[in-house]
């Protein structure tokens, strides 16, 4: 069997390097009647048909090779002709396996199944990788790389070694390179080619490389086996580098969303110096309106439903901006300078919209959506880097660097600071406080509100979201230091990376004790925070 | 000195306290106990323990007040301390069970059998004794107050800093009892127990019995309270809560007196959690949860910080209510938690202990200067006298000062 095949693709490669500048694309005319063969005959005639057609080194004959091997291909019990089918209800549809047109529909009892078994599908499967090596769009070669790479069939070497020359984009002749390498160590040629190998994969450096060095040191030795040792350290480096890498990314990507969670809360906590247990459930409602956003538009107007996160983050701004001016004029403005009431106040503001949410929504988690452009994953180097994680990192940085503009740069946040440093001061100036508290107040709801529009694309939307980060957010403030944003964000990402280096050490749950420990012990250090500030603000 | 110190403890206020916790403690196993059931005075088994549980977060409610209403160190960490000594309880009941568990290995509780687990931590060493276990939950809850005070309170951590890191150590502790790997049960914690000192847990004499060792502790406690919080040390202690500074520029070593009270009311929640579990049949981590924490201060704001009955009557009435609400309108129970937390915030600062000793106390004012201006045969020298008199210009005051008293309080 092996021998059969291996002179089919040796006969294949012959073929292919005879013509293969030109057969690229020849009349599918000539192809049809190799095609039509496979229906006649056993297995083992059929075997041969699919030899003579990887013969023609033509990359139009994979479809009709894939289909067989999916068990798609039949033939037409009138004229002999062969066609790739679709089910179409009752009917078959029929796709002509050249020029992959459709050609109609045919009853179920007009077609006869072209049959197929594993053998054969192996021989397909390593007949296609070497076949689609030399076609002419580059994504199919590269996965046809990938194929025989995963395959490490010694016998497509020579097919390889063809494409290799043949080859003119870099990456996919890297590609093939590799997958050359992976083959040949699973030969029997002599040491030289066998090291040459080893370096080719150990420049590849990544899981894959690794597991098959370490299957090569298993397996060798002498020279082979110090070259692949030699390898393998160089690989684990390479990786243990990446997966720092990674956990800095996840890091990143959990700092920013407690950098979301807590931004709103130092502005309320930091800057005004009111401790707001109700923040998380601002978050909530954020979270809500934007579940309510994306129902409104399933219902009324679909197309829109990419652009529901853009719509949602201002009606959730103003949504929670204004039950944050609600509650401080009710409520927190009579408790200024006690700020142990104003925490139970705020818990139990906490608890009525916990429980309000509950019986307008119900208890269950609710189904909120991501567009498009918020799903899927791409790739650099080792890392895979989901899209939804990288916006809301983007989105964080953008939410902090506005907050910053605000209270920088335009009046409102100049009164804000005036108030902060100095009450009487500010108020002689003609600057109405109470205005500019309830309007921090409700900016830092607001801010917490489309915080609740990001986190509800990685989180559940439920009653309970808000508590789950309240206490986080309350350690990212006091950790980072009370009254300066920057600390905030130093904070944040500091905690999330810190987290995510410990997780693969310790367990989730057992890294966040120990930051929670932490934390607690770092207070008593620096009992004002990581950027404490300093001077007269201090007594204020 | 016994008897003094003991006497220093009494006053109107606690006397009436003391007189009615009797009475309950005698009547309600007695009602249970000996009246026949169909009888008005009888007392159902529910009821028992469900007035046991009342009265262990009374005596939890009395440890958050001598910190936060006499030191004001506002803790929300408070249920890890209950936890700890509950657990210690636990585990004691946990090795009670011996060869009647489910699985009935005489040394290994259930779920460690469960778990596969070879042989008993060390830790769990010990706990088959009662008095070991007894001991535990005083230590447990003392010696982690001590450590996490020591460090708190030599740097000066105050204020609202404090009460959140007394709530990031309880969820650290929720977070780890969750995990299976602690050994002491996980998710489910410990339950189904037996006996405890030989008695069925279930039957009805040892829940009497409970309620009145409750009852008891209670009381013990309270007197322990009241003496500290009226004798010198107690004014230190308040003299801490309102100006720190002033009081540490004094000569006094502030965190030395904080750090007292604080492991003492850690060890009064142990024993409330200790005598809570046998009662209810349970403890697991649910017990560590932050919002517990949350719920203990207010039961002691209603009822009055700074009272030590108030906090006694703020946790009956809060449970009361919540056993109420949560049977006929459950939907309605977390609304009326909330606005108990924002109404007694804002109109109710000083509870109701405090809001009806204050009136009373202006009542008996008005009466005694409306005689002075009424009768001349008062001599003109009693009204400085009178025992009420400094408090003649208190309630104005109090009132009228409330902002400007505040002030000082955040930055410390």
């Amino acid at each position: 069997m092996s021998l059969m095949r291996s002179f089919l693709l040796l006969f294949s490669l012959a073929a292919s390097l005879l013509a293969a500048p030109a057969l690229a694309q020849s009349d599918p005319e000539t192809l049809r009647p190799l095609i039509n063969e496979l229906a006649n005959g056993k297995y083992s005639e059929t075997e041969k048909q699919i030899g003579a057609l990887v013969a023609t080194g033509d990359p139009q004959v994979a479809p009709a090779l894939e289909a067989l091997s999916d068990g798609d291909l039949y033939v037409r019990k009138a004229d002999g002709e062969v066609f790739i089918i679709k089910k179409a209800g009752k009917a078959y549809a029929l796709i002509d396996p050249l020029t992959l047109e459709t050609a109609g529909e045919a009853a179920k009892r007009e077609m006869d199944k072209i049959k197929v078994n594993n053998k054969l599908r192996r021989v397909i499967r390593s007949a296609l990788g070497s076949l689609t090596l030399m076609a002419p769009d580059p994504t199919v070669r590269m996965a046809a790389a990938e194929a025989v790479f995963k395959a490490k069939d010694p016998d497509s070497i020579e097919a390889l070694d063809a494409a290799i020359a043949a080859e003119a984009d870099d990456g996919v002749r890297k590609k093939m390179e590799e997958a050359r390498a992976a083959a040949v160590l699973n030969s029997d040629m002599d040491e030289a080619a066998k090291l040459q190998a080893v370096s080719t994969l150990g420049t590849m450096g990544n899981r894959d490389a690794l597991s098959l060095l370490i299957a090569v040191q298993s397996s060798s030795e002498g020279a082979l086996r110090d070259a692949a040792t030699s390898e393998i350290t160089k690989i684990e480096k390479s990786i243990a580098a990446w997966d720092a890498a990674q956990n800095i990314w996840y890091g990143l990507s959990l700092g920013s969303v407690l950098l979301l969670a807590a931004i709103g809360l130092a502005i309320t906590f930091g800057v005004m110096g009111v401790i707001n247990m109700a923040h998380g459930e601002m978050v909530m409602i954020g979270a809500y309106v934007t579940f309510v956003v994306q129902e409104f538009i399933r219902s009324s107007a679909p197309g829109l439903f990419e652009y529901s996160l853009f719509i949602a983050l201002p009606l959730a701004f103003l949504t929670s901006g204004l039950v944050g001016v609600a509650i401080e004029r009710g409520v927190i403005r009579w408790l200024y300078g006690r700020p142990l009431e104003t925490l139970l106040a705020t818990w139990g503001i906490s608890l009525v919209l916990q429980q309000a949410v509950r019986s307008i929504f119900g208890p269950t988690n609710r189904e909120v959506g991501n567009p498009d452009w918020m799903s899927g994953a791409f790739e650099i180097g080792q890392m895979t880097i989901t899209y939804n994680r990288m916006w809301i990192i983007v989105f964080a940085m953008l939410v902090f660097a506005g907050l910053m503009l605000v209270l920088k740069k335009t009046p409102f946040g100049l009164y804000t600071r005036a108030v902060t440093q100095n009450r009487r001061m500010a108020a002689s100036m003609g600057i109405r406080t109470p205005w500019i508290d309830a309007f921090t107040f409700g900016l830092g709801s607001g801010i917490a509100g489309i915080a609740g529009v990001a986190l509800s694309q990685i989180d559940n939307v439920s009653p309970n979201l808000g508590q789950g980060y309240i206490i986080d957010s309350f350690m990212v403030v006091v950790f980072g230091g009370v009254g300066n944003l920057w600390g905030t964000l130093v904070g944040a990402m500091t905690l999330g990376v810190v987290n995510k280096f410990l997780e693969p050490y310790a367990g989730a749950v057992l890294g966040k004790i120990f930051v929670l420990v932490f934390i607690i012990l770092f207070i008593q250090k620096r009992p004002r925070g990581l950027f404490a500030l300093k001077g007269r603000a201090v007594e204020a | 000195m016994m008897s003094s110190f003991l006497f220093r403890a009494m006053d109107a206020r606690a006397g009436i306290f003391l007189a009615i916790m009797a009475a309950v403690i005698v009547l309600v196993p007695a009602g249970n106990l000996l009246m026949p059931e169909g009888s008005t005075f009888h007392v159902p088994n529910y009821a028992v323990t469900l007035m046991g549980k009342y009265l262990t977060y009374a005596l939890l409610a009395l440890a958050v007040d001598l910190v936060w209403g006499y030191c004001g160190i506002l803790s929300l960490g408070h249920a890890a301390f209950f936890a700890l000594g509950g657990y210690a309880m636990g585990m004691y009941l946990m090795r009670q069970i011996g060869t009647r568990g489910v699985y009935g290995d005489p040394i290994l509780p259930d779920f460690m059998v469960f778990l596969n687990w070879g042989e008993l931590p060390w830790y769990w060493y010990g706990f088959d004794m009662f008095w070991f276990a007894a001991l535990m939950v005083l230590l447990v809850p003392g010696v982690l107050a001590f450590v996490f005070g020591w460090f708190a309170f030599r740097s000066r951590v105050t204020g609202v800093y404090l009460s959140i890191i007394t709530q990031a150590l309880t969820y650290a502790l929720l977070l780890a009892f969750f995990r299976n790997d602690m050994g002491f049960g996980g998710n489910n914690g410990l339950t189904d127990f037996k006996d405890i000192l030989g008695f069925d847990i279930q039957a009805d004499t040892t829940r009497a019995g409970l309620f009145a060792a409750s009852g008891l502790a209670l009381v013990v406690c309270f007197l322990i309270c009241r003496a500290i919080t009226r004798s010198k040390l107690g004014k230190v202690l308040v003299a801490v809560r309102d100006a720190e500074s002033r009081t540490r520029f004094l000569g006094y070593r502030v965190e030395h007196y904080k750090l007292f009270v604080w492991t003492l009311s850690a060890m009064m929640a142990g024993i409330a959690g200790a005598l809570y579990v046998p009662q209810v049949g349970i403890i697991n981590p649910g017990e560590f949860a932050p919002a517990n924490s949350i719920e203990v201060v207010i039961w002691v704001a209603v009822g009055g910080r700074g009272t030590l009955v108030g906090a006694v009557l703020g946790a009956v009435l809060v449970n009361f209510a919540k056993t109420w609400f949560t049977a006929a309108l459950p939907d309605i129970w977390l609304f009326a938690l909330g606005g108990l937390f924002v109404v007694v915030t804002l109109f109710l600062p000083k509870g109701i202990v405090g809001t009806l000793s204050q009136g009373w106390t202006a009542l008996r004012q008005r009466k005694v200067s409306e005689d002075f201006e009424a009768g001349s045969d008062q001599p003109p020298s009693q009204a400085p006298q009178s025992p009420a008199s400094p408090a003649n210009v208190s309630p104005k005051k109090s009132a009228s000062t409330v902002p400007a008293d505040a002030d000082p309080q955040p930055a410390e």
